[in-house]
């Protein structure tokens, strides 16, 4: 008895000390996790109290815990561009809005002809689109620039607008073809027995199954038009135009040190609309990024 | 040619499917000729004039390239945007391979760890992040409190030319969460028996990590260096906001797309601003095919 107890003992009594390890190391790993993750997101935590603080005590008073909560800085950035800073939320998202528009009906029918239809050099164009997302916007920004300033589009929506709806986002039409490519052929050839064309099949068919792609592209648009600074900087030039990141980098040049609070407060508000997709949206974003690495 | 074309059985169906495919792209094509291609070889085109927006294009052959080889803030933007792109991009990755591994493999909490690395991709390249990081390494900013309380007094990180560009490589290593998610999903790819099948043979934990993990992993390791680096060298708004759009102090944040923005937008000479957006795109193309090459050495891609 005791020479056939002693090896199971043992064996047990190992595996208990191997999930005792284990705990202690998962352990240790969520403490060191822990304080990694307070170090990325304290700027974050920090700019939010700050917003909160008068801002000479911002600066000599590094605590999170305010002594003295104030929302002056709110009224004070609300309105420190001559005008309130509605007008520049309202124009972001109208460019966002418009930016999600474009880039859902451009790509999607870009996409669909090249996953779906048959035609010849399909895998040029495809080559083509893939070979345009690593140019660099810089060598176009030029002459685009020249083309609507001739057109009389400086300081208009346009130039920010129109190439969305041109299927100019390659990312995205990439993400849509690898997305359609996953949908069963049958049911194509199904509704193609059927009697429906290509514009039925995709309307009826294709473009309810892209559903998820959709979610994830409108997520990206939003979040790049919403952050985006080069290209509104470009062309608004007058400042009921601006967007808001346009109007948080004017306020920066106009605020001396002492106007940090409403630089803080106004930069959290910007932040607002994408933490909220953020909170709201992780799953599709985290999706997203996996399946086509999209920043 | 008409007889090739109906020995095909499928010809009429292609041929329809070719119309329809046509008018689906109508809006492909456009944005081809005239956002992409007719720009492109617009700039190339201008990139030999000299440009002020207000006369027409003047040809001046070679003089906007030999113009860049004695223009020293050319020299700076190029010396600023190479060490950006090449101490950030591998600080960057490592961050997310290193958290990625570490998240592996059954961890309790991996949502919320991942949503939290996450976040500052996000945000990164934001206007008001920007502005964070101007008070972050500012003279009394965050740095400088933390150092206070060991009794080191730090001058500020932004106004020394040895320091600021610093401060945008951690800037852009804070957002290593992109590439870790991205990481983490190639992770995920491994079949798990390969691990049982080595540990049968007795291979140890390291062999394992030496010898399956990181062979497999090398096509997304691959990935996202094209990506990080392509992205890198297009930087622009955290350079624009934290030096009030002059590059300085001293030209130390003078990223490359700053300077063709000055060039071209501020002092309105948009030959030589083409010039060197070219120079730029050519850069690019040099070092992702140089990358492409060298991926022949390390990159596993499987036994075909």
């Amino acid at each position: 008895m005791t020479t056939a107890t002693a090896p199971i003992d043992s064996t047990r009594s190992s595996a208990r000390a191997h999930t005792r390890r284990r705990r202690s190391r998962d352990l240790l790993k969520h403490l060191g996790l822990g304080v990694f993750v307070l170090l990325m997101v304290y700027p974050l935590v920090w700019m939010a109290v700050s917003a909160f603080k008068p801002s000479h005590l911002i600066l000599t008073q590094p605590g999170l815990i305010p002594q003295d909560l104030t929302f002056d800085n709110f009224v004070q950035g609300w309105n420190a561009l001559n005008r309130p800073f509605s007008v520049f939320l309202v124009n972001s998202l109208l460019v966002s809005v418009g930016s999600i528009v474009g880039n859902l009906f451009s790509c999607a029918l870009t996409a669909y002809a090249l996953a779906r239809l048959e035609f010849r050099m399909r895998k040029v164009y495809l080559a083509v689109t893939l070979a345009s997302v690593m140019l660099p916007l810089h060598v176009l920004v030029i002459p685009q620039y020249i083309f609507f300033s001739q057109l009389g589009m400086v300081n208009t929506y346009f130039p920010l607008l129109i190439p969305k709806f041109l299927a100019t986002d390659a990312f995205f039409v990439y993400l849509m073809v690898q997305f359609i490519r996953t949908i069963p052929r049958d049911l194509d050839r199904a509704a193609w027995i059927d009697g429906s064309g290509p514009f039925r099949t995709f309307w009826y068919l294709i473009l309810p199954l892209m559903r998820p792609a959709l979610v994830t592209t409108t997520i990206f648009t939003f979040i790049w038009t919403w952050n985006d600074f080069f290209v509104p900087l470009i062309y608004l030039t007058s400042p009921k135009m601006f967007t808001v990141s346009v109007a948080l980098s004017s306020m920066v040049d106009s605020q001396s040190q002492d106007g940090v609070g409403m630089l803080f407060a106004m930069s959290l508000v910007s932040l607002l609309p994408v933490l909220a997709f953020f909170a709201f949206a992780q799953k599709h974003l985290i999706r997203g990024i996996a399946t086509t690495g999209l920043k | 040619m008409a007889t090739t074309r109906s020995r095909r059985p499928r010809a009429s169906k292609l041929h329809s499917q070719g119309l329809a495919a046509h008018i689906f792209l109508i809006p492909w094509w456009l944005g081809l000729l005239l956002v992409t291609a007719i720009p492109l070889f617009a700039s190339l085109y201008l990139a030999f004039t000299d440009y002020n927006i207000l006369s027409s294009p003047e040809f001046n052959g070679l003089e906007n390239f030999q113009r860049m080889f004695s223009d020293a803030y050319f020299w700076a933007s190029v010396r600023v945007t190479l060490v950006y792109v090449f101490v950030s991009i591998p600080l960057q990755l490592a961050f997310a391979l290193l958290l990625a591994l570490i998240l592996d493999r059954g961890l309790r909490g991996l949502a919320f760890y991942r949503s939290a690395f996450y976040l500052p991709s996000l945000l990164g390249t934001s206007v008001a992040i920007a502005i964070l990081w101007r008070q972050i390494f500012g003279d009394e900013g965050l740095i400088n409190q933390a150092l206070g309380l060991f009794g080191i007094h730090g001058e500020s990180w932004l106004q020394n030319p040895a320091t600021a560009l610093s401060t945008l490589v951690v800037l852009n290593v804070w957002t290593f969460g992109s590439p870790m998610v991205i990481f983490l999903a190639g992770l995920r790819q491994i079949p798990e028996e390969l691990y049982e099948a080595a540990k049968v043979d007795g291979a140890t934990v390291v062999r394992q990590f030496t010898h399956i993990t990181v062979p497999l992993l090398t096509p997304i390791i691959f990935f996202n260096l094209i990506l990080q680096t392509i992205g890198a060298f297009q930087a622009f708004t955290q350079a624009h906001v934290v030096s009030g759009g002059t590059g300085g102090p001293a030209n130390s944040t003078l990223f490359y797309t700053l300077y063709i923005y000055q060039q071209g937008f501020a002092n309105f000479d948009m030959g030589y601003a083409s010039a060197l957006a070219w120079v730029l795109m050519i850069a690019v193309a040099i070092v992702t095919a140089i990358h492409f090459i060298l991926s022949k050495y390390w990159v596993f891609y499987g036994d075909d």
